[in-house]
């Protein structure tokens, strides 16, 4: 062999790889993102008189959790899977029926004048109830809500939910509310 | 394609560096971005539960979190197996919360205290006596946003 100069090893494609490497981790990893349902506590009262009207019979929604994680809906035991539709029916009450919630008229700006719900979901559990039971009823009850907001935002502006304008969205949140009361905790269904 | 030489005594080559950087600046890129500060270690067990109506936890430092469960196997011996709280890296009880949050909240800028959320991360076989004496006492610290942790399930109707 004849002498030769050694020879540099030619590094112009080592950025190409670096950034190479560099892309492929960025598209691989997944940032795990904390996900959960979010919720208004109400704020504490202390010693205020009670002097809020009590709320009729007919408008309230109410769901027990026993210690056994089984529900009792407006009197009645229920199953998880048709809350979410019984929530809807109460919220909707489309035929006006007389046990089912009183609407009151108001401005909605898009809508005109609309008949809203008064109804309010009243949840109460035991302490012996499971976490996944109760989260469970939040979140078939956060699916009904979802689902009536949908049907309007699909009705009135035929686009999803998530798409509207900020004042077509409160727009819709007001005509479908989202009143999720939960009582003072108490000691339902026994030990 | 490279043949190999003989090698020469003498007359050392210098490996060519320049790329040197961009080998670096990529590692702190993938570093800088994949690294989440690493939360608490966790001495309660914590399975989560799961729902399908979930909304993200957007701005991390936002977010204060309070663990419930059971304490890990290395520490039933001391702390029972009773459901437990965990806020940082201790055990404490419901009495605690307040000031926990008040710490926080401290800890926040004064524009972004009002958006504080505090996120209940609680072992999905927890008895909801405890989750509520926690809700309690977060309104009783006026910690009113609050987040039930929960993991995507799949959609079962």
């Amino acid at each position: 062999m004849g002498k030769r100069e050694v020879q540099e090893v030619n590094a112009g494609s080592m950025a190409d790889i670096a950034f190479l490497l560099l892309i492929f981790f960025l598209v691989t990893t997944t940032m795990d993102s904390d996900t959960g349902l979010a919720r208004l506590l109400p704020p504490m009262q202390e010693d205020q008189p009670d002097d809020t009207p009590p709320i009729k019979e007919r408008n309230v929604f109410t769901v027990l959790v026993n210690s056994n994680n089984q529900l009792l809906v407006e009197g009645k035991p229920m199953e998880m899977g048709e809350l979410t539709e019984a929530t809807k029916e109460f919220m909707v009450n489309p035929e006006d029926k007389a046990d089912l919630p009183e609407k009151k008229e108001q401005e909605v700006p898009f809508f005109g004048i609309q008949r809203i719900s008064k109804g309010v979901i009243s949840l109460q559990t035991d302490n012996g109830t499971e976490y996944q039971t109760y989260l469970m009823v939040q979140n078939e009850l956060q699916r009904a809500i979802n689902e009536l907001r949908e049907d309007l935002a699909k009705r009135k502006f035929g686009k999803e939910y998530e798409k509207l304008e900020k004042e077509e969205q409160d727009a819709i949140r007001t005509i479908v509310p989202q009143k999720i009361s939960e009582a003072e905790p108490k000691n339902i269904g026994g030990n | 394609m490279a043949k190999f030489r003989k090698k020469k005594s003498g007359g050392q080559t210098a490996i060519n560096t320049a790329s040197l950087p961009d080998i670096v600046f990529m590692l702190l890129f993938f570093f800088m971005v994949s690294t989440t500060m690493k939360e608490v270690d966790l001495k309660v067990e914590v399975r989560p539960a799961e729902a399908t109506e979930l909304s993200k936890l957007e701005k991390k430092e936002l977010v204060t979190f309070i663990y419930v469960g059971v304490p890990a196997k290395s520490y039933q011996g001391l702390y029972g197996s009773e459901p437990r709280l965990q806020l940082n890296d201790q055990f404490a009880t419901v009495g605690d919360i307040q000031s926990y949050i008040a710490q926080s909240r401290d800890a926040m800028r004064e524009s972004e205290q009002a958006k504080m959320i505090t996120s209940i991360k609680a072992d999905k076989e927890c008895p909801m006596g405890i989750i509520t004496e926690v809700k309690q006492a977060l309104r009783k610290a006026a910690a009113l946003k609050i987040n039930y942790s929960a993991n995507e399930k799949a959609e079962v109707r």
